[in-house]
Formats: C-alpha cells, sequence, structure tokens
C-alpha cells in the first residue's frame, strides 16, 4: 500500500463536482413524477457521463454514449411514450 | 415497518463500504492513472512494434479491429440477431403505415431537421471514415446515421424510409466482412489477417483493411439500426 500524500489539483475538484451531479441527476431521474421528464433527465445524465468519460481519457466511450445513450435510446424512449399515451387516451 | 427500513439502511450502507474498500486503491483496483502496463494484457498491444505493424493511430480501434477482429464479427451477429428479433416481432408481410403518435411536427421541426439531417450525416460518415485515426468508428458512427433517419421519421409524420434498399445494404455489409476475413485466410495465413500495406502512421489510407472493415460496420449497423426504427415506429395498416 502506498500512501503519499497526493495534492487535491483542478482535476480532482471538477470531476468530484462532475461525479456529484450524475448522482443527483440520477436521482432526480428516478423521482421524477412525469414519465416524460425522468427520460430527459436520463437524457441529461448520459450527457454529464459524456464529461466524464472524456475526463477519464476514454474518448472512444464518450462518442459512443453521446450517440447512443443520449441520442438514440431517448428519442425511442420518447416516441414509445408519446405511442403509449395515445393508446390509453382512446379506450 | 419501521425496523425494516433502518435494517435495509443498514445492510445498504454495509454493501456501499465493502465495495468502497473492494475498489480503493490496493493491488487488482490501483488508483486512477498508476496502472503498472506490464502486470496486464494491454502492455503487449501497445509494443510500438505492434503499433508500427498495424498502423492504426487509434490505438483502440487497432484492438477492435485488427486484434480483435473476430470478435468485433461476433459482435456485429449479435447486433444482427437483435434486429432479426425485433423484426420477428414487430414487423409483418402485411401492409405497414406509420404510428400515430400524439404530435403533430409543425413546419419550423419540419425544416429544421432537414437541413440538421445532412450534418448529422455528415458527422457519421467522417466518424467512420476517420476510424483509424480518431476515436469512434464503425459503431458510433453507424449509429449516428441511424438517428439522423430517425429525425426524418420525428419531423414528418408521413415519412418511410426505403426500408427494402436498407436489408439488402445490410447484408451486402456483413457478407463482405467475411469475404474480407475469408481473403486474409487466402492471401495470409490467418482469417481476418491484414493482407494490404499498412502504409503511413496517420494518412487517411492507411492501416491496411481496418478503414474498410470499419466502413462495412458502419453501413451494417446503420442500415440495421434504420431498420429496428423503421419496426417500432410502423404498424399493420388496419381498414
Amino acid at each position: 500500500m502506498r500512501n503519499e500524500v497526493k495534492k487535491v489539483t483542478t482535476f480532482d475538484i471538477i470531476s468530484l463536482v462532475v461525479g456529484v451531479i450524475l448522482v443527483f441527476i440520477a436521482l432526480v431521474a428516478i423521482n421524477a413524477k412525469k414519465l416524460m421528464k425522468a427520460v430527459l433527465f436520463l437524457s441529461g445524465l448520459s450527457m454529464l457521463s459524456v464529461v466524464a468519460f472524456v475526463m477519464m481519457k476514454a474518448p472512444d466511450v464518450a462518442i459512443t454514449e453521446a450517440v447512443i445513450g443520449s441520442g438514440l435510446v431517448t428519442a425511442l424512449f420518447v416516441f414509445t411514450l408519446l405511442a403509449t399515451k395515445k393508446k390509453e387516451e382512446t379506450k | 415497518m419501521k425496523l425494516k427500513n433502518l435494517l435495509a439502511l443498514f445492510v445498504a450502507l454495509l454493501l456501499s463500504l465493502s465495495i468502497i474498500l473492494a475498489l480503493s486503491n490496493n493491488t487488482l483496483f490501483p488508483s486512477f492513472g498508476n496502472v503498472d502496463l506490464n502486470d496486464r494484457v494491454s502492455g503487449e498491444y501497445l509494443d510500438q512494434t505492434n503499433i508500427d505493424d498495424v498502423g492504426a493511430a487509434n490505438i483502440v480501434t487497432a484492438i477492435v479491429v485488427a486484434y480483435r477482429g473476430f470478435d468485433t464479427l461476433g459482435e456485429v451477429t449479435v447486433l444482427f440477431v437483435s434486429a432479426l428479433g425485433v423484426a420477428l416481432l414487430l414487423g409483418s408481410s402485411a401492409k405497414q403505415k406509420r404510428l400515430e403518435l400524439d404530435f403533430k411536427p409543425n413546419f419550423m421541426l419540419r425544416v429544421g431537421s432537414r437541413a440538421l439531417f445532412g450534418i448529422i450525416l455528415l458527422v457519421g460518415l467522417y466518424i467512420i471514415l476517420h476510424g483509424h485515426l480518431t476515436p469512434g468508428g464503425g459503431f458510433p458512427g453507424g449509429t449516428m446515421i441511424a438517428s439522423a433517419i430517425l429525425l426524418l421519421y420525428l419531423a414528418d409524420d408521413r415519412f418511410r424510409a426505403k426500408i427494402k434498399g436498407f436489408k439488402i445494404l445490410e447484408g451486402v455489409a456483413g457478407s463482405l466482412y467475411v469475404i474480407i476475413g475469408l481473403l486474409g485466410l487466402l492471401l495470409a495465413t490467418y482469417f481476418l489477417q491484414n493482407f494490404l500495406p499498412s502504409g503511413t502512421l496517420g494518412d487517411l489510407l492507411s492501416a491496411g483493411i481496418i478503414p474498410i472493415i470499419y466502413i462495412l460496420i458502419g453501413l451494417k449497423v446503420g442500415s440495421e439500426i434504420s431498420g429496428i426504427i423503421d419496426n417500432f415506429l410502423t404498424e399493420e395498416e388496419s381498414a
């Protein structure tokens, strides 16, 4: 075990802030009353995790997350929500 | 009831503490940036002679397409099987029409999406073409193409892509991937071996078969996910 005293850098502070906001947005997404809001918070969560991936020096994963997580999956969720609402109203 | 909640809190805290202790700076999980690469498999791939051999400036692409090309073929197959499953569940031979959504796109959205479509498509193609030089590659680029198609679906409630063409493109790209692998078997020694010259590191036309395979993967992924989107957003025409 190495026990060196590490200096706190700006990078550490930024990654801490990003991590805390990530957890916060995840909790908000779970607790959101409207499903549409939950989906949008999930999209924001993906967008912020892109920042986290870039800070962890994984740009490949960041690009994939940006496209799939906050683009495609969000759009599919939104379409599904729009489609299901329609069915409920006609019943 | 209260006791149950307290017990749940206690268990959650205990589990999180054990996870933190397990992941904090020990021999298996060193802290960020302090990994000794000689202990890991990746050290071998990051060897300078290996990098010159493959000729891809982006080492992730070198691992995904060159060293682990066969695994990537399996990955593409997994995506194909899932697209097949969606088509089996949602598609049918009867005449399909667009799903009626509780949402009518207005003029601004229609025109703006048409303008954005070209830009997104271009960025997707750029990411696919530069897969061996910059981060990204066939999978994100193909998904970007599919999201451009999705934008068109969003903007126009009567729009339908020519899904037959996508299916043909998908089949051709997937077969060409296997054919290139078999060419490696014929011209060189093993399946999916690089039989083209590696070229200079960092050129657009370098790294042998990596750009070709990534273009094929990009086309296949893009057309596959576009097909899935079309399956999701259409329904059988009822009288």
